[in-house]
This record gives structure tokens, sequence and C-alpha cells, in this order.
């Protein structure tokens, strides 16, 4: 395993990271999947030391990351969608200071991203888009070799064909077998691509961590009649009501308690709607 | 090859695509015996599939027999004669149309009904 996590916590005063635990292969991409405040940047950053955590242990190319962090850190590649450069200063003065801290710096690896994200290394980072900003950020993140790339949502901000040139250069990366590759996003069509492995978390709990196929083999979307729905309610993740009858999310392991019921495969959306929907129907009942 | 063309936005699983396009290259003899798949991971780069889901393609069609793995050289299509070509393409037709019977049955058509359903409907050319 080149990434093992077991039972990371965090605990803020309203949000409650809990019993986080998954692993990754060598040469896959795993996706990492969530809405907004699920708990996907905490995750990453609890992983990789950035914020204390209150138990839990990392392992990274089969070693504690906590006892040998300074080491694994110069074979882990990692960027996050807020990074915040010095805006006045050029590209070029800001990789000379990154580049200094990895002995395995590769100028020519650089330069390569460089023309491919058409990046002018005498702009500064404030004459840069946000697309460009996020492209910048990928060069210096991919250019010293790492093994390990963890990104949170390296796709927010890029256009389709930036994406996929993205999404590229992942497979690309991993097709030796010996890297792989994390990455957070809730751009869930990226990851029907390319994904081999989905970590899907909701309210600051892993629901799975399995591959992609597994995953949406997991789940069945439903339809029918308000009849329906009466009989199966208890079973259903969440559903919605229409005028036609209902639309709802199951368990596919319950599903062959309902044999008469319409069933088709859900998508990633479909399987993270529901779920969040669960979420608000329990809230609501709470209040 | 002739190529292979994946959609997301199919119902049919994506190794399925792949199985079923790339055996009905090698029953209609487009792709010949002892041709050389591309590796797993070059052809999910370039399908822009996940590896998984090419690995799980090229193990159906081993278990098939259409291809076989030489280890450190990869995929091969199987050599095969007219009568096992035959076979498996018979076999394969058989799996589809009990796969596909239930929707006929689900509409309570009867077998009359299917067989002038294909008399009148079905062309050999596509035409």
């Amino acid at each position: 395993m080149i990434l093992k996590v077991e039972n990371l916590r965090k605990e803020y005063e309203t949000f409650l990271l809990d019993d986080i635990s998954f692993e990754l292969e060598e040469g896959y991409i795993m996706g990492f999947i969530g809405s907004n405040g699920a708990g996907k940047t905490t995750t990453l950053k609890g992983i990789l030391g950035m914020i204390q955590t209150e138990a839990g242990d990392v392992e990274i190319f089969g070693k504690n990351f906590k006892e040998n962090e300074i080491a694994i850190k110069q074979d882990i590649a990692f960027m996050t969608g807020s990074s915040d450069y010095y805006l006045r200063r050029k590209i070029r003065v800001i990789t000379k200071v990154v580049k200094s801290f990895y002995p395995n710096w590769n100028d020519a690896v650089y330069e390569n991203y460089l023309r491919k994200f058409k990046l002018d290394p005498e702009k500064k980072v404030m004459e840069l888009s946000q697309g460009m900003r996020v492209k910048y950020s990928l060069a210096l993140a991919l250019s010293h070799e790492a093994k390990l790339i963890i990104l949170d949502e390296p796709t927010s901000g890029l256009d389709p064909v930036a994406r996929d040139d993205l999404l590229e250069i992942f497979q690309e990366l991993v097709e030796d077998g010996q890297k792989s590759v994390l990455f957070s996003t809730h751009i869930t069509s990226d990851l029907e691509k390319c994904a081999d492995y989905i970590t899907y978390i909701n309210e600051g709990k892993i629901i799975k961590s399995t591959s992609k196929d597994e995953l949406l083999d997991s789940f069945r979307l439903v339809n029918g009649s308000e009849e329906d729905l009466k009989t199966m309610k208890q079973d259903l993740i969440s559903y919605k009501i229409n005028s036609f009858g209902f639309l709802g999310l199951i368990d596919t392991a319950k599903l062959s308690r309902y044999p008469e019921i319409n069933s088709e495969a859900p998508s990633l959306d479909d399987i993270m709607i529901y779920h969040a929907k669960r979420e608000e129907t329990h809230a609501e009942a709470a209040v | 090859m002739t190529g292979i063309n994946i959609s997301n936005k199919s119902d049919k699983p994506i190794y399925q695509q792949l199985f079923e396009q790339i055996s009905s290259q090698i029953l209609n003899g487009r792709l010949k015996s002892d041709f050389n798949l591309p590796a797993i991971r070059t052809a999910a780069k370039e399908l822009r599939i996940s590896v998984i889901t090419v690995k799980k393609a090229w193990e159906e069609l081993e278990r098939m027999e259409l291809i076989y793995s030489v280890a450190g050289k990869g995929c091969f299509i199987s050599a095969l004669s007219e009568d096992e070509l035959q076979q498996k393409r018979n076999e394969i037709i058989k799996h589809q149309w009990i796969k596909d019977s239930h929707f006929y049955r689900d509409l309570g058509t009867t077998k009359e009904e299917l067989s002038n359903l294909v008399k009148n409907n079905y062309s050999e050319t596509g035409m």
C-alpha cells in the first residue's frame, strides 16, 4: 500500500471528522468525493500532518508518517485549491524558491508543464486567471518526481479541455504502476472517466471506499408508485416524490426484497444527492 | 483494430462495452490471431477509462478464451479455428438473447410475435 489511513479523527466545535480509514495501492487513481463541508480538505490536511488530529495512524510508502515525515514529504506532491502565492512576484521567482526545497526537482519536467499549460514564467501571479493559477500550482506540485500525488480540488476552475488534459496527466503518472494519485473533487464526471477507486465522505464519515464499479454497483435507483413507496420507505436511503410516484436510492443488497420494483444503475451524482438528502431529512426530524 | 468507442452515457457498464466491442472484432475476423492487445495501463490512458475497468474486460475476454496472456508481454488474440469461432459466436449470441428476452417477457410478448418481429424488422446488413 502506498497510503494507509487508519481511524483518523479530528474534532472541531461544530464538526467532527470521525474514524476515517482507507487505503490506496501503487499504480492507481483514487477520487475523493463528498459535498461541500463533508470533510475532504480536513482529511487531506490531517493525513499530511498539516492540522493536529486527535487520533489515527497514517502510513505512506509503508512507513509511519509521523516518524518519517520529512523523508516521506520529499516523495509527495500536494496541491490545495487555495494556493496563495505572492501576487506581485513573477512565476520564475516563486519557482526558484519552491524548487530549493526539493533535491529531486526536475527542471525538464517543470519546463514541460509550463509549455503544456502555456504558462509564461515572466508573468506575475496577479496577472494569471483563476484557471491559470491552478495550472501553475500543478506544475509546481508535479515537478519533483513525487510518488504519491495528493491534490485538493485540482480541477476546480479549469475548463473542460484543461480538465481532460489533467486527467490524461494523472493516467500518464500512474501508467508505470509505481505512483498513485489521490484527488478530491465534486466534479464527478472527471471520476467517471479515470478513477479506479473512490472514497466517499459525507458529514465527516466515510460512506464507502472501494473500486468505482463496486461503489456504483452497491446502490440502485428505484422508482415506483406512492403505494410502492409505503412498503419500501424504511429501506430507502432517501427519496423524492414527483407527480408520477417516487424516485429513491436503495442499497443493492436490499433490492431483492422488492422483486417487482423498477431499478437502474445510479451515477455518482445520484449517490451523493440521495445521501445528502437523507442528512437533510434527519436534521429536519431533529428540529 | 477498427476503433473502440466508449460512452459514459450508456446504460451498459464500461467494461462490458469494451468487452463487447473487442469480442465482436475478434469474432468477425477483424482482429487476427496473435495480435498483441495494448497493455492494460496504456489502454486505460488512451480510452480515458480506469485501469480496473480494462482489467475486468481483459479478464472476461480471457475467460471466454478469446485472448491469452503471456507473462511480461501482455495479451494476445487466441488462434481459433473457424469452428471454434463459430461456437464462441453462438455462445455470445445466446447469452445476449437470454438477457434481452426478459424485456420481451415482461411485456407478455409471444413467441409468434417475436418471430414475426424478426421476420419483418431485422436486416442482416443493418439497413
